[in-house]
């Protein structure tokens, strides 16, 4: 027999403190953690806070801690995280300073993304011919199997070394960095490996796996910063950076 | 010495090169010990094959060589994740363990190669 | 302040080799000393390491003895799978290689402890 009400412990707080707070939702067919979420604001704590955006599993932003594992709620149901009482615990990512109950501040997330040169810087303009880039050569597959991220956190706020180090990019920021440093058409390849080099880069990373683990979007940090690692320390010694 | 990228970065080629002969050295090293254990161990015993092995001490020296590359940088990553010391400290505390190692490991094989009679 | 990273998020293969590749190794590296000081003893011949080997004639220095090598060839086997996941383009955790370095301590330890008794 079903438990019918879950009982939802959900983290209540600000930046300084908080703690769990126990909500009864109904429960119901085909529920996301999501719309439990959204259950507890609309009838039981209407000044809970909260992100989402799309509720369809394509913009990342509803990503939370739930049952301590990192996912996006909105694709999460509730079936497969309840517990046998109809146990459910939701708390605001990790790794990540705090706004307000679930709310965290994605700013240092960004600023990282941003560190390692994560933005494309081609050498053409619009009226030049299209770049030809052809899909099948081994550096655009490599880009290709890490392009799809979406900034959504996951992965950052599932990384022991974020926790343990407080300057290591990260791995979104060193997947971007990855996926540029494979793009042929990117000038900046240089200075980007420049930049994920060392302690605070890619050489931190322990692959520990959590992050390939947990991302949504079946995306693999852990191959990119290895990757990452082969071409550093090539020019390394080569004495390039 | 700066601690720049650059210079973590050769660190980090360096430790994993090691790995790899270490890789090859310790299974040479494990298969020892599980052959030479049996039926006891005595110092004579060791010795009687270990003095004047000019291709023992090479692979032992070539061995402690590699453990002092290789063990540093892994306990200065758990000094700073796990025990909250600061780069710089662990670092340099690592680097004295590495000389450590040489000098102590080099000491114990020229012991057993070159040791009393 | 930040939330703290929950230990149920590191319940999977990845991590556990993570884990015991990091205590193995610094086990290993804290018996170092220990390992040269009594090689070293051969400075006195024969009798300086027999003097020294008499200390590991003991029950639970032999269990211990166990213990390294089995924790060498556990370091050795997730060692492995790292230069491989680190220098060959693989996209996969390789959790089975977990498996296999676990497979490859347990056997080298009962090589070890058979010979040892034997």
């Amino acid at each position: 027999m079903q438990e019918q009400r879950l009982k939802v412990s959900v983290w209540r707080g600000d930046a300084q403190s908080g703690q769990f707070q126990t909500y009864e939702v109904p429960r119901r067919a085909s529920q996301t953690v999501l719309d439990v979420v959204t259950h507890i604001q609309r009838h039981l704590a209407p000044d809970l806070g909260f992100r989402f955006a799309c509720r369809v599993g394509m913009c990342g932003s509803c990503a939370m801690t739930v049952n301590g594992v990192a996912r996006w709620t909105c694709r999460t149901h509730v079936q497969k995280v309840v517990g046998p009482q109809g146990e459910l615990e939701i708390a605001p990512l990790a790794n990540l300073p705090r706004i307000r109950d679930l709310v965290t501040d994605m700013r240092e997330f960004f600023d990282k993304w941003a560190r390692p040169e994560g933005r494309f810087v081609g050498q053409t303009d619009r009226h030049e011919p299209f770049a030809v880039v052809k899909p099948d050569t081994a550096p655009r597959q490599q880009a290709d199997a890490g392009i799809e991220c979406i900034g959504c956190g996951v992965c950052y706020a599932s990384c022991d070394v974020v926790s343990q180090r407080p300057d290591y990019l990260g791995p979104a920021a060193l997947n971007r960095a990855w996926t540029l440093v494979n793009d042929e058409r990117d000038t900046r390849r240089q200075a980007r490996l420049g930049a994920v080099a060392g302690d605070a880069g890619c050489h931190a990373c322990h692959t520990q796996g959590s992050c390939t683990l947990r991302c949504p979007k079946q995306l693999a940090p852990t191959a990119s910063i290895a990757g990452l690692k082969r071409l550093v320390a090539r020019a390394a010694m080569k004495g390039e950076l | 010495m700066s601690d720049t990228p650059q210079a973590q970065a050769r660190r980090w080629y360096a430790q994993r090169i090691s790995a790899m002969v270490l890789a090859l050295l310790v299974l040479g090293h494990l298969a020892l010990m599980i052959y030479a254990v049996q039926g006891g161990l005595s110092g004579a015993e060791i010795l009687a094959r270990t003095q004047g092995n000019v291709w023992f001490g090479l692979y032992y020296a070539l061995f402690v060589l590699a453990c002092a590359v290789h063990v540093p940088p892994g306990l200065a990553n758990i000094a700073v994740e796990w025990a909250g010391w600061s780069p710089a400290r662990a670092l340099w505390v690592a680097r004295l363990f590495g000389v450590f190692i040489l000098v102590w490991g080099g000491r114990a094989v020229y012991a057993v190669v070159m040791g009393g009679a | 302040m930040k939330q703290r990273i929950d230990g149920r998020n590191r319940r999977h293969a990845a991590y556990w080799a993570f884990w015991v590749h990091r205590v193995s190794g610094l086990a290993l590296a804290l018996f170092l000393p220990l390992h040269f000081t009594f090689l070293g003893q051969a400075l006195q011949g024969a009798a300086g390491l027999d003097g020294a080997l008499a200390f590991t004639q003991h029950p639970l220095v032999k269990v211990a003895e166990w213990g390294l090598v089995s924790l060498l060839a556990l370091h050795l086997a997730g060692g492995v799978r790292l230069l491989l996941l680190e220098f060959s383009a693989w996209r996969g955790l390789r959790g089975a290689w977990v498996a296999g370095a676990f497979g490859f301590a347990t056997a080298t330890g009962l090589a070890f402890a058979l010979s040892l008794l034997g």
